[in-house]
């Protein structure tokens, strides 16, 4: 397994040790219908002030990735093997108590779903002042000081008579705001952004990434946003990470990854979405099927039952996580050869469909 | 003088602005609970007629013959017809019923012992009060602790062996159930003498611990089922809160597992409970037939379950209008509750 080379990667190079280092993380869990393989041996590591995305489908894994970083999936009887280095400590094993201690307060989490993460009975208020007092040993007058600062801070209007309003009362983009407030109430070192404008408006998406983007320049954060959408990464990412089926199948700095995509996951992922940047109207092209079971994941490569590109021994052989030749900094997961997949993404990008790309290279597509 | 209204108008504006949302908040409620309240009264005037024509209607036996009692002669019989009035038509018995209920609160006299219903009603409410509020508390308490345990331990023994013995208690009658726990603890009769038996209930005010001590097994018993159905309902909606975004919330906070569980789970899974709890308490102090009359407890339901052996009309009427007032009013208090438990239903 190549994933430990995948370490270090030399757009981090130095920025010293990482904050956060996620070393082969595996999380599985026992159902009736077999074992779920969620996270499938990952690798990665953010810095302090740095951004990481993690970019897949729904069910990759990578909301069970970043869950387990913070203590979740325990409750739900996961297995979970591997490292988790918080500075140094590692959290798999740490005891309930002391990661509770980290939680919310050096790691802190804001979710997709913001009425539904906010607890409907609850004033806001009430539920910042209850993230700052898990960890602070204050007053509770000096909490609420704390609570209506934190609204102010992510630009909510009339903090001070907002404090004591219900969840419903407040819009879908003032709701995330708040709960990205209540993440940043013990100014946490690393926050953990799943899928944090998914459930919104786009016009509000784009002012919570730049509220986000504000907050870490002023606290200088650690991020790992975790999206499906390529267009949040690319504008806020450092490096990207892409899981397929519970592992990291590419990973790379964002401008590296977004020049010479080599996975044909990714491939997939950057042609089925419209970019208005892009050189002429291009055809969207869907990646065909749909997520594999985690339960029984196709054999040899997981991604060939899907893959335009797919040969016959990519069923058997299972790609490691290497590096690109000539390029130590962008690592993908791949059977294809790696010329062959330089002239795949050139003949896509020429506006291509993936069956007229793999004629045009010659690669036949034996499809097994 | 003007200048002076007008800055009084503007001033009150400013201050109305400042509490749109709570003043129309009440408002609304004020709105809603005098609405609720009618309705209740058109639905006791409905609940008196329909009792009114179920003992004309029905077979039963005739009262006057009953009053009369051994001394029976024609004529006897007659003039307690007269004195009743129950010699008049039938539609005149009907308004003067109807005037002297809603116009008097007149809930007339038994037929039996020429007692006003009203103030045999009042001197029966305070043992039926303690039964069931005393009941009540020993059920919340019993079904919530054991709800939360067992959803905590979902598919846990403790939890099979508890819910199992809830099913039993639930389909358990109270007057079987009361009967073995007179058999196992009475006093007088038990098979080991713990706690005083039937019959031995006295006013709390009269002696508390001689009123503690007579309805602990009546406490057990109103509360066995209860206590059962609650600690299955706050178990279901225990497990389904804590699967809720809020609770992942909450544990990514760093709250103690004990906080998430007790404040932000129970906190939302105790909503329906809270619901059946003031329905339940309305009709168990309206209906408490059963237990009061295995332990011989001086409430209202066994007066109505005396009244009822005797044909004694008049009582009847007035215990089966209480229980209907109490679950009217109980209803209105839950409503009432529940928008202060959920600030969501205090716009709807």
């Amino acid at each position: 397994m190549s994933a430990s080379e995948a370490l270090g990667a030399p757009s981090a190079a130095g920025l010293g040790e990482p904050l956060l280092r996620v070393e082969d993380l595996r999380v599985q869990f026992a159902t009736d219908d077999g074992i779920v393989h969620a996270v499938d041996g990952i690798t990665y590591q953010v810095h302090r002030g740095r951004t990481l995305g993690i970019v897949g489908e729904s069910g990759s894994g990578k909301t069970v990735a970043s869950l387990t970083t913070l203590g979740l999936t325990r409750q739900q009887g996961a297995h979970i093997s591997g490292r988790i280095l918080f500075e140094g400590r590692d959290l798999v094993g740490l005891p309930d108590e002391q990661l509770r201690a980290i939680r919310g307060n050096e790691i802190a989490m804001v979710f997709q779903d913001p009425l539904s993460s906010l607890h409907p009975l609850f004033r806001v208020g009430a539920q910042l002042i209850e993230a700052v007092l898990a960890h602070r040993s204050v007053s509770r007058a000096q909490a609420r000081e704390r609570a209506i600062e934190l609204l102010g801070l992510v630009g909510i209007p009339d903090p001070a008579g907002r404090v004591d309003n219900y969840p419903h009362e407040f819009s879908g983009g003032m709701r995330q705001r708040a709960m990205i407030a209540m993440a940043l109430a013990n100014e946490p070192k690393l926050l953990i952004a799943d899928e944090p404008t998914t459930a919104l408006d786009v016009t509000v998406q784009a002012q919570i990434l730049a509220l986000i983007e504000r907050l870490q320049r002023e606290l200088n954060m650690a991020i790992v946003i975790i999206t499906h959408d390529l267009g949040v990464v690319a504008e806020m990412a450092d490096d990207i990470a892409v899981m397929y089926a519970g592992r990291i199948v590419e990973t790379a700095p964002g401008s590296v990854m977004f020049a010479g995509p080599e996975h044909p996951y990714t491939w997939g992922l950057l042609k089925s979405i419209p970019m208005l940047s892009g050189p002429r109207a291009q055809s969207l092209v869907p990646i065909p099927g749909t997520p594999p079971s985690l339960i029984r994941r196709p054999s040899g490569c997981h991604f060939h039952p899907r893959c335009p590109y797919a040969q016959p021994d990519h069923a058997r052989i299972d790609p490691a996580l290497e590096p690109v030749p000539g390029k130590d900094d962008h690592h993908v997961a791949c059977l294809l050869d790696a010329a062959d997949r330089k002239r795949l993404w050139a003949e896509l990008q020429a506006g291509r469909m993936p069956d007229q790309a793999l004629a045009a290279t010659g690669l036949g597509g034996a499809r097994p | 003088m003007q200048l002076r209204i007008k800055l009084g108008r503007e001033a009150r504006g400013a201050l109305a602005k400042d509490r749109t949302s709570g003043d129309a908040v009440s408002q609304t409620m004020t709105r809603y609970i005098i609405r609720r309240l009618l309705w209740g009264v058109l639905l006791l005037i409905v609940v008196a007629a329909l009792l009114f024509l179920m003992f004309r209607y029905l077979p039963t036996a005739d009262p006057a013959k009953l009053r009369a009692g051994r001394l029976q002669s024609p004529q006897i019989i007659a003039e307690i017809r007269h004195t009743y009035g129950l010699d008049k038509s039938l539609p005149a018995q009907f308004w003067l019923y109807m005037k002297n209920l809603f116009l008097h609160f007149n809930l007339g006299y038994s037929y039996y012992s020429n007692a006003p219903v009203k103030e045999l009603l009042f001197n029966r409410l305070p043992a039926t009060l303690s039964l069931v509020f005393g009941g009540a508390i020993v059920w919340v308490i019993t079904g919530l602790s054991v709800g939360i345990i067992s959803a905590r331990r979902a598919g846990s023994r403790l939890d099979r062996a508890s819910m199992s013995s809830a099913l039993v208690l639930v389909s358990a009658p109270e007057y079987w159930l009361g009967l073995i726990v007179l058999y196992l603890f009475a006093a007088d009769i038990g098979r080991v003498h713990i706690f005083p038996g039937a019959g031995s209930y006295v006013g709390l005010t009269y002696d508390p611990v001689k009123w503690f001590e007579s309805l602990i097994l009546p406490w057990l018993v109103v509360a066995a089922g209860s206590a059962a159905i609650y600690a299955r309902l706050i178990r279901g909606s225990l497990i389904e809160t804590m699967g809720e975004d809020y609770i992942r919330t909450a544990r990514a906070k760093g709250l103690p597992e004990r906080t998430v569980v007790l404040r932000h789970g129970v906190r939302a899974a105790i909503n329906p409970v809270v619901t059946v709890l003031g329905v339940d308490i309305g009709v168990l102090l309206g209906s408490s037939v059963l237990v009061e009359t295995v332990f011989n407890i001086p409430g209202i339901g066994r007066l109505n379950y005396i009244a009822i052996t005797h044909a004694d009309f008049p009582i009847v009427q007035g215990t089966v209008l209480f229980a209907a007032l109490v679950i009217i009013v109980a209803n209105i208090i839950v409503d009432i509750a529940y928008a202060y438990l959920d600030p969501r239903v205090r716009y709807s």
